[in-house]
């Protein structure tokens, strides 16, 4: 539910990590790779066997540079490792290979496009760091280590490398924390860096969240959210955690800075953990690790190769399609295609590109752009069934449409008012309520005569009678 | 007794000499580390030097002069317990980069050494093994951490090995035990597969009977590992010293470091003599000091250590390998953590990593690390100073010579300050090496020569020259035949 703009406003900041898709972890020479069976990417280094060192991973730091740049960043001639220490089985030195207090990159902004135009993000810091490995408890409820029967740890994931970027607290609405992760995602996903998928974990979100009343300047309580693994868990665990801060409020409360859980399932707010019981990390410079100092050249290098970045292609094509389209075109990667496919008509293609192509699961990259646009040009004059099938297959290794314009839809009225006919005379109860108003019924009559002719019949034609005959 | 198997004189040989028989075929290496092996059995039994003597298969049959490795020396195959019980049965699956460059040089592994537990102390009391006795007396320490190491040069049971050195742990039992050890420059020997106890002043280093086997050891294990990313290439090749002289050398005498309290009067006359010595060798001995580095570095280094200690330390969790706690089934992760360490540290690692931990905590960490870390700072720039006017530094290594056993145990400060004199460098990450410079009381006194990073070559150079004009007898008399 989304609150009185006129009285709260929501300051959000995002910590988001990304998971770096190098051949090998970040400080040992473990294969980094995902889904594998457990404890089979392991060595004496990332299970911290006695007398190992970390060798740090050069792939890893330039993505990393790469990265602090696309986000306009100052990248540190000098920045050091730390050791962040606590214990926990998933964290077999005892101790996180972490940045701290002298991070690769700092200070940049990230321009997020909306629908009222540009909104700048300010970027704290990016940093690189190892993941810990992943525990698994068994025989307890939930996965939680609580009432768990065992623990077992895999291994695969200790010390695969990270990059955390902090933003401001610059975010002022769960709809634009989702579109800033989704730019964000597109644009790691376009510097070759990571997969970035939630759902396996490569990109994974916290959000620190707070309200204050419209006007005020200064910051409130902030709680964390913690481990959200889909956009639209983001998105709405903020809001389930903004309406229960502004409840609190209103109700004469205080909100207690805490770490949260955000089950989607339920749409409930539970505490993680209290920051009273956190660690005491006593971060101190890696003494097994010298600074990393990247050369004015290689960063040079780095920044001459980054690619055009998605927030300026939204822009660009804002103006042809609209925001929401050229949004949806670019951060899911589909705005290449729609440049390659001609026409006159942009926002039809760029609906069908949004729609059908995604519904049926085609790799942009593959469609040839000549043949989808004869079919979406003659996307009125043939079945809906045989504009479907053509799109299914217009990833396919020499597809033509040729085949599927043969396939004329049914256009003469004629043969379209005889199934209406019919139908109407089976539904007159939907006719009925039509008739007094009821004109949302349309699309059911709609469907009716697909269904009857099996997609053939050209469906502009078909509304157009179709109002016709019940208008009468 | 000291003519063992096959006639080797395990007591007198060298390794250069061992090497010389190997080379003209006088011996085979398998009758070496027979030799050894006898004389191992023979005395090791009240020295309690070794942890673990290998079998054939995990010597290696490489041709070459066996050795000794500190049993925090990772050894692939061979036990591996830095001392202490929480690593007992464990059997590394690697070598550490040195073990792998004495194996590449055909050195046979004769066993690994008796050490302080985790490296941490200055008698080789702190074993969780049980200590290792001097050979010069069984009554005394041989020194530490790398008693083991030390004892072994002196009774004849290897020929060379390697200890490690943090605070001192090379040169002083070096000093002890009436052998040459150097600490090299941080960052010259790989520490990749080394027990990690202070990582930032960690450092391999050779003990022999003379300062060419020390260079000769130093020269097969020293230079940049791919597997520590702290290493570097050396900026010259390991020479051999000749020389018998010392003309030209500028030797600085620190004050402090040659009249802190606590210096035995012994000590102080052998290394007055000593640098007289110098100075008939043509040396040019000037005064110098080092007001700050004698007067902070221990405290100082008393920060640095167990901080970094603490967190070396965390892995030892009863997870992975090595001792685990038996819960019986009753207990969480915290009992299971706090149980396994409990149990496995002895008393001085637990006392590092409080000391450590609290050093590192929120609100300390300023006063204590931080500003210890400053005060390294300064700690180099006085030694830097210092080499601007002099090439190599001379002082007592230890204070003293080998105490009593049970000594110091139950004064940990005391212990402590047995370490005052090689400390200072060490916290600026300079090399240094311990050549025995005579006997007091009827017990052998080291002489530090330190010298500024890399200069390696020069410290060899001036042991060297001093050790021939010294024509100290390195057989413990108890020992001799
Ligand atoms: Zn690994």
């Amino acid at each position: 539910m989304p609150l009185d703009p006129t009285r709260w406003e929501p300051v959000i900041g995002l910590e988001i990590h990304v998971q770096l898709k190098t051949k090998t972890k970040m400080f040992c020479r473990c294969e980094n790779v995902w889904g594998e069976a457990p404890n089979t990417r392991t060595c004496p280094v990332c299970l911290a066997h006695p007398g190992t060192l970390p060798v740090p991973n050069r792939q890893a730091i330039e993505w990393a540079i790469r990265l602090g740049l696309a986000l306009d960043c100052e990248i540190a001639p000098r920045s050091l490792f730390h050791r962040k220490n606590y214990f926990y089985p998933d964290l077999p030195k005892g101790y996180q290979i972490s940045q701290y207090d002298s991070p690769i990159a700092t200070r940049g902004r990230f321009s997020v496009p909306g629908p009222d135009g540009d909104r700048e993000m300010g970027i704290v810091r990016a940093h690189l760091e190892e993941d810990a490995a992943k525990t698994i408890h068994v025989g307890g409820e939930g996965g939680r280590i609580h009432g768990a029967g065992a623990s077992l740890v895999d291994f695969n994931r200790g010390g695969t490398p990270l990059v955390e970027i902090v933003t401001e607290p610059d975010v002022r609405s769960a709809e634009e924390a989702r579109r800033f992760l989704g730019l964000l995602r597109q644009t790691v996903v376009e510097l070759g860096i990571s997969d970035a998928e939630m759902e396996k974990g490569s990109l994974r979100c916290d959000a620190n969240v707070s309200v204050r009343e419209t006007g005020e300047t200064g910051y409130r309580t902030k709680t964390e959210l913690k481990n959200m693994n889909s956009f639209k868990f983001v998105a709405d665990g903020i809001d389930a955690e903004l309406a229960r801060q502004v409840e609190l409020y209103e109700d004469g409360g205080e909100v207690v800075q805490e770490t949260l859980h955000f089950d989607p399932r339920s749409g409930r707010i539970s505490p993680l953990r209290s920051k009273e019981q956190a660690h005491d990390y006593r971060y101190f410079p890696e003494p097994d690790l010298v600074p990393v100092e990247p050369s004015p050249e290689l960063v040079g290098r780095l920044r001459d190769e980054l690619p055009e970045l998605p927030a300026a292609r939204i822009r660009r094509l804002e103006e042809e399609i609209g925001f929401d389209l050229a949004l949806g075109l670019v951060t899911s990667g589909r705005d290449e295609l729609f440049a390659r496919v001609p026409g006159d008509d942009r926002r039809a293609t760029a609906n069908v590109l949004m729609n059908q192509l995604a519904g049926a699961g085609v790799d942009p990259a593959r469609v040839n752009a000549d043949e989808l646009a004869k079919l979406i040009a003659a996307r009125d004059a043939i079945p809906r069934a045989a504009f479907d099938e053509a799109l299914a297959a217009s990833g396919d290794e020499g597809f033509t449409a040729e085949r599927y314009l043969a396939e004329a839809a049914i256009t003469d009225e004629g043969e379209i008012d005889a199934v209406i006919d019919r139908i109407l005379a089976a539904n007159e109860g939907q006719v009925q309520a039509y008739r007094s108003g009821k004109e949302g019924l349309l699309g059911f009559f709609v469907g009716q005569v697909m269904r009857e002719t099996q997609g053939k019949a050209n469906p502009k034609v078909v509304n157009e009678r179709l109002r016709e005959r019940l208008r009468a | 007794m000291s003519a063992d198997t096959a006639g080797i004189d395990t007591l007198r040989l060298t390794a250069e000499e061992a090497a010389g028989l190997l080379e003209r075929g006088e011996v085979s290496s398998a009758e070496l580390v027979a030799a050894y092996r006898a004389a191992i059995e023979a005395r090791d039994p009240e020295l309690h030097a070794y942890l673990h003597v290998t079998d054939d298969e995990h010597a290696g049959d490489g041709g070459g002069v066996p050795i000794a490795l500190k049993d925090v020396i990772t050894t692939k195959g061979v036990p591996t317990t830095a001392g202490s019980r929480i690593l007992e049965g464990y059997v590394p699956v690697f070598d550490s980069t040195v073990a792998a460059r004495c194996k590449e040089a055909g050195l046979p592994l004769l066993g690994k050494t008796n050490l302080d537990e985790f490296a941490m102390g200055s008698s080789t009391e702190n074993s969780g093994f049980g200590p290792t006795r001097n050979p010069w007396d069984t009554t005394r320490v041989p020194g530490g951490s790398s008693g083991g190491s030390a004892a072994v040069v002196a009774a004849g049971l290897a020929p060379w090995s390697l200890g490690t050195d943090t605070g001192g742990s090379v040169k002083q039992p070096a000093s002890l035990c009436g052998v040459v050890g150097l600490r090299p420059t941080w960052g010259t020997v790989s520490r990749y597969g080394i027990v990690a106890f202070a990582s930032s002043l960690d450092q391999v280093g050779p003990l022999a009977k003379t300062v060419r086997d020390c260079a000769r050891l130093y020269g097969i294990t020293a230079g940049r590992d791919a597997c520590d990313s702290t290493t570097v290439e050396l900026p010259a090749p390991v020479e051999l010293p000749e020389r018998e002289d010392l003309r030209g050398l500028r030797v600085g005498v620190p004050r402090e470091l040659n009249e802190v309290d606590g210096i035995e009067p012994g000590v102080r006359e052998r290394v007055q003599e000593a640098i007289r010595l110098a100075e008939e060798l043509g040396a040019e001995v000037g005064e110098t000091t080092l007001p700050r580095s004698v007067e902070y570095g221990l405290a100082c280094y008393y920060l640095v250590a167990p901080a970094e200690a603490s967190a070396n330390l965390a892995r030892y969790d009863g997870v992975r390998y090595g001792h685990r706690a038996d819960l019986n089934g009753d207990g969480d992760l915290t009992a299971l953590y706090e149980r396994t360490r409990w149990e496995g540290f002895g008393a001085e690692p637990k006392r590092r990593i409080m000391l450590g931990t609290y050093a590192l905590s929120a609100g300390y960490y300023d006063a204590y690390y931080g500003q210890a870390q400053k005060v390294r700072t300064v700690i180099k720039q006085e030694f830097a100073a210092a080499f601007e006017d002099f090439d190599v530094l001379l002082s007592p290594t230890s204070p003293t010579v080998a105490f009593p056993l049970g000594d110091k145990v139950e004064n940990p400060l005391a212990m402590y300050l047995t370490d005052v004199l090689t400390i200072p460098p060490n916290m600026a990450g300079l090399p240094g090496l311990s050549i025995p410079c005579g006997l007091s009381e009827g017990l052998p006194v080291g002489l530090q020569i330190l010298g500024p990073q890399f200069s390696e070559n020069t410290l060899f150079a001036v042991g060297h020259a001093l050790e021939r004009a010294l024509g100290f007898d390195f057989v413990p008399p108890r020992l001799a035949a």
